[in-house]
C-alpha cells in the first residue's frame, strides 16, 4: 500500500449464492480496484443495481469479499478488511472508517441525542464534548431541540436520515463512506449536508460517496469511479 | 467506552468437543473473544449452543479441547485445569452467568438486597451499610425500585427476577458474562427493555459477553460478532451485521430469511 | 486394668474405640474448627442426650481426673446427674461440682463463668455440628463450602437478620470463625459465652454423637463471632443482677417463683453463684432476706 493512501482496493470481485433458491449464483462485479488519499472525495457512479452500495458495504466489512484485498490504513498499518479478524474490523469501524447508510437502523427506546453521540463516545470523546458536537450537528440539520430527547422511530424518513448523518459526522474518521447522503432531503438540508461533506474533505477526510444527485456530486467530489466497466453481465 | 485493544484475547477456546453417547453436543469448536466484545451464538434447538456455553463457562468439562482465560493481572490459565477454589472464585468475581430461568440464578427466599450483596460478602465485604448501599445502587441500575430491596424474589415478576439476576451477577464488575437465552420466556415489551438494559450495561462496564440465543433479533441487538451453529458444528462466524446481511452458508441464509420483517 | 462393675472396660468404651476417638481428636486439634467424622458408638443413652460428649470424655478420661458435668449451667439437672453417675460407675473417677477443682468439664448449653485454666479440658455436647446446615441442606455442598472457605452464605443470613429485624437475631449457637479459617458451630451455648471461647487456656473438644463428628479448638486459639463492621457482635445483658449473689456480669436465668407473676433472676452457673455467696456476696433475694 502506498504511503499516502488511506484505502487501497485491489482486484476485488463479488457474487451472491442463494442456497435457498436452488443455489442461484448472482455475479455482481469483478476486477475492481482503486486507491484513495486523504482529501479525496470519490463518487461511485453507474446505473441503479450495478453494485455501488454492494461495493461500499464490502469496504465497510458488512458484505464479504471473496477475492482480492481491501486495505485500510489503520493505526499506521494496512489492514485487509477481506481477511481481517472481526475484532480488528470492529476497531477500524470505531476509529478509522465511518459509514452513513441509506437507512437509520432505529432502536425504539434510544433518544436521538444518544444515537448521535454514541460513535463519538466509542472513540473515547468525553460525554460533554460528544454531546456538544451532537447538539451542533442536530441544530445544523434543523432537527428541533424538542425532538432530541425522543427516539427517532416516529420521525419522517427525511428526519431519520438527518439523524443518521449527524451520527455519521459526530465522530471524526479519516475515511467516510456515504450512501446517498442527500436523498430524501429538501434543498436547504441538502445544502447543509454538502457543506458538511466539503468541510470534512477539506480537513483531510477521504470520502467515498454514492450520489443520485448530479449536482451534489459535482459540488463535493473531485474523483469519479464508474462501476459499469466492472459489472459482470448476466449469463 | 469501548476500546478494542490489540491485547491478547480474554477468552480462547480450542477444539471444544463434547459428546453424549452417540449424540454430538458440540464438535471441534474454536473461538476468540476480546475484552468489550459481545459474541452471539445462534442456532436452533439441538444445535449445541447451550452445551458449548456450559463448556466455555466451566459448568461442564469438554471431552477434548481447552478453554483459556486471561486473568486481571494478565496471566492466561486453562479454565478446566485450574483448581476448584480458583475456578469458583473466578466464577464469583470475574465472571457472570445469566440463566434463562432467573430462578436458577437467584436465591428465591433471600431478599433482593441479600441476593445482590451475596457476591460482595463472598469476597470479604463486611460493612452492612456499604453492602446495602451497593445493592441499592445496582437495583437502581437494573431499574428495580429501591423500596423492593427487602422483598423476596418470589414476589417479583419474571422480568424483574431476570433483572435482579443480572444485578446479582454484575455487582463484582465481572469482565466476562455468559448468558443463556437471557430474554427467553419474557413478554416482548419486557424483552426489549431488558435488551436495552443489557446493551447499556455492556457498554458502560466494558463487559465482554457470550450470549446464546435462538432469536436473531436478540443477537442483532446485543452482539458485535455472531456464530451460527448447526448440529454441534459452527457453520458460519463473523461480524453480526455481516452474517445477517450477507450470510454465506445455506443454513445461515435459511435462518436469516426466516426472520419475519415488520 | 482392674475389674470394673458389670465387666465393663474403664469408662465403658473398649480400648480400640478409645484409640479411634483419640485419633479423631488429634486430627480435630490439628485442624481447629474442622469437623472430623468418627465412628460414633451405641451408648447406653439415646441420641440427643449427649452421646457425643460422653464418647469424647470416655476417650480422654484417666483415673486421676476430676469430672464436672453441667447442663444449662447446673450440676443437678437429670442429664448432668446421669452422666456424672455414669462415669463414677464405669471409671470410678472423682467428680465435683466445683469448676475450679475439675480437670474435665462436660457441658450442655453453657460455659462456666469461672475462667478456665491450661490444665482443664472442656467437652461440649453438640446436636448439629454443621453451622451451614439450615441454609444449605446438602452435605456435599457444605463440605465443599468448608473446603473452599466459601462462607458468603453465612453472612447473607446475618444480613437478612439485620434487614428483617434491624439487628442480628441469632442468640445461641452463634457461628464463629476458628483460627481465621473454619466457620464453626459453638454448640447451643448462648452467644453470651462466645467470648469465653476466644484465646481460652483450656482445650475445647466438641462431640456430636448422632451426626458422628468431632471438632476441637486448641488452647489460645482465636475465635471470632461473625458480624458486620457496622453491626458488631454483642453479648446479651440484663438490667437485673443475680438475686442470690448480686453478680452483674453473669448469664442470668429467669425463675418464676409463684403464680402471681413473681420472678427472680439468678446466675445460670450454679457453682459460680455458690462460690460468690460463700465469699460473702449477696443479692436482693438472698435466702437470709427471704426468710
Amino acid at each position: 500500500m502506498n504511503g499516502g493512501s488511506i484505502l487501497d482496493v485491489r482486484d476485488i470481485a463479488k457474487d451472491f449464492t442463494l442456497h435457498a433458491q436452488g443455489g442461484t449464483r448472482l455475479a455482481v462485479f469483478a476486477g475492481v480496484g482503486f486507491t484513495l488519499a486523504p482529501g479525496d472525495c470519490l463518487a461511485l457512479s453507474g446505473p441503479s443495481g450495478i453494485g455501488k452500495s454492494t461495493l461500499m458495504r464490502m469496504i465497510y466489512g458488512n458484505f464479504r469479499c471473496p477475492s482480492g484485498e481491501i486495505l485500510v490504513r489503520h493505526g499506521g498499518e494496512p489492514i485487509d478488511i477481506a481477511s481481517a479478524h472481526p475484532h480488528r474490523i470492529l476497531d477500524i469501524r470505531r476509529a478509522t472508517m465511518g459509514y452513513v447508510s441509506q437507512f437509520l437502523r432505529v432502536i425504539p427506546r434510544v433518544a436521538t441525542i444518544d444515537v448521535v453521540m454514541e460513535p463519538a463516545l466509542a472513540q473515547g470523546i468525553a460525554v460533554a464534548e460528544a454531546r456538544a458536537r451532537a447538539e451542533v450537528l442536530l441544530a445544523q440539520l434543523r432537527i428541533p431541540e424538542s425532538l432530541w430527547g425522543l427516539s427517532p422511530v416516529t420521525f419522517s424518513g427525511g428526519e431519520q436520515q438527518r439523524v443518521n448523518l449527524a451520527r455519521g459526522f459526530a465522530a471524526r474518521y479519516p475515511l467516510m463512506l456515504l450512501d446517498e447522503p442527500t436523498a430524501s432531503l429538501d434543498s436547504d438540508n441538502r445544502e447543509t449536508v454538502i457543506d458538511m461533506i466539503r468541510a470534512a474533505r477539506d480537513h483531510g477526510t477521504a470520502i467515498i460517496g454514492i450520489f443520485h444527485d448530479a449536482d451534489a456530486r459535482a459540488n463535493v467530489c473531485n474523483r469519479d469511479f464508474n462501476l459499469s466497466a466492472y459489472a459482470v453481465k448476466a449469463a | 467506552m469501548n476500546a478494542f485493544s490489540d491485547a491478547k484475547p480474554l477468552l480462547r477456546a480450542n477444539g471444544i468437543t463434547k459428546v453424549f453417547g452417540h449424540i454430538t453436543g458440540c464438535d471441534d469448536v474454536s473461538l476468540d473473544l476480546y475484552a468489550g466484545e459481545v459474541l452471539g451464538i445462534v442456532g436452533e434447538s439441538g444445535s449445541g449452543k447451550s452445551t458449548l456455553l456450559r463448556c466455555l463457562s466451566a459448568a461442564m468439562t469438554p471431552d477434548t479441547g481447552t478453554v483459556s482465560y486471561t486473568l486481571r493481572h494478565g496471566e492466561t490459565k486453562d479454565v478446566h485445569a485450574m483448581g476448584d477454589a480458583e475456578r469458583r472464585m473466578l466464577m464469583r468475581t470475574d465472571w457472570a452467568f445469566v440463566h434463562q430461568n432467573p430462578r436458577d440464578g437467584l436465591r428465591m427466599h433471600v431478599s433482593a438486597g441479600g441476593n445482590v450483596g451475596e457476591r460482595l460478602m463472598a469476597v470479604g465485604e463486611r460493612h452492612y451499610g456499604d453492602i446495602r448501599a451497593a445493592a441499592g445502587d445496582w437495583l437502581d441500575k437494573v431499574e428495580i425500585a429501591e423500596n423492593r430491596i427487602d422483598d423476596l424474589p418470589v414476589t417479583f415478576s419474571g422480568g424483574m427476577q431476570q433483572r435482579l439476576q443480572i444485578a446479582r451477577n454484575l455487582v463484582t464488575r465481572p469482565r466476562l458474562a455468559f448468558m443463556d437465552e437471557p430474554t427467553g420466556g419474557l413478554d416482548v415489551s419486557v424483552q426489549a427493555r431488558l435488551l436495552d438494559l443489557l446493551r447499556g450495561l455492556v457498554s458502560d462496564l466494558g463487559l465482554a459477553a457470550i450470549v446464546v440465543t435462538h432469536d436473531l433479533a436478540v443477537a442483532r441487538h446485543l452482539s458485535h460478532r455472531l456464530m451460527v451453529m448447526k448440529q454441534g458444528r459452527v457453520v458460519e462466524t463473523g461480524l453480526t451485521d455481516q452474517v445477517l446481511d450477507d450470510p454465506q452458508h445455506p443454513y445461515s441464509q435459511l435462518l436469516v430469511s426466516s426472520i419475519l420483517r415488520a | 486394668m482392674s475389674a470394673q462393675p458389670g465387666g465393663y472396660n474403664f469408662a465403658y468404651l473398649d480400648e480400640q474405640t478409645k484409640r479411634m476417638i483419640r485419633r479423631a481428636i488429634l486430627k480435630a486439634v490439628a485442624v481447629p474448627g474442622y469437623q472430623v467424622p468418627f465412628a460414633s458408638r451405641e451408648m447406653p443413652m439415646p441420641y440427643g442426650w449427649g452421646t457425643g460428649g460422653v464418647q469424647v470424655t470416655a476417650a480422654i478420661i484417666t483415673r486421676t481426673d476430676v469430672l464436672k458435668v453441667i447442663d444449662q449451667g447446673s450440676d443437678d439437672t437429670t442429664n448432668a446427674v446421669s452422666i456424672r453417675k455414669f462415669f463414677a460407675r464405669t471409671a470410678d473417677v472423682a467428680t465435683t461440682e466445683r469448676t475450679t477443682e475439675a480437670s474435665i468439664i462436660q457441658t450442655r448449653h453453657r460455659i462456666p463463668e469461672s475462667p478456665l485454666r491450661r490444665d482443664q479440658i472442656m467437652v461440649y455436647q453438640v446436636p448439629i455440628p454443621e453451622p451451614l446446615r439450615f441454609l444449605e441442606p446438602r452435605e456435599t455442598e457444605t463440605r465443599r463450602m468448608h473446603a473452599l472457605e466459601e462462607y458468603g452464605l453465612m453472612h447473607v443470613k446475618l444480613y437478612e437478620d439485620i434487614a428483617r429485624h434491624g439487628h442480628i437475631a441469632t442468640t445461641y449457637a452463634y457461628p464463629v470463625k476458628v483460627n481465621g479459617r473454619y466457620v464453626t458451630d459453638p454448640s447451643p451455648t448462648p452467644k453470651f459465652d462466645n467470648p469465653k471461647m476466644d484465646n481460652c487456656p483450656a482445650l475445647q473438644l466438641f462431640g456430636a454423637g448422632r451426626e458422628k463428628r468431632i471438632y476441637a479448638i486448641p488452647p489460645y486459639t482465636r475465635v471470632e463471632s461473625l458480624d458486620f463492621e457496622d453491626h458488631p457482635f454483642e453479648v446479651q445483658s440484663w438490667e437485673e443482677s443475680c438475686a442470690l449473689c448480686g453478680a452483674g456480669d453473669t448469664f442470668l436465668d429467669e425463675v418464676i417463683t409463684d403464680d402471681r407473676g413473681g420472678r427472680m433472676f439468678v446466675c445460670s452457673d450454679s457453682d459460680y453463684c455458690r462460690e460468690r455467696r460463700d465469699a460473702g456476696h449477696t443479692g436482693v433475694q438472698s435466702p437470709e432476706a427471704a426468710e
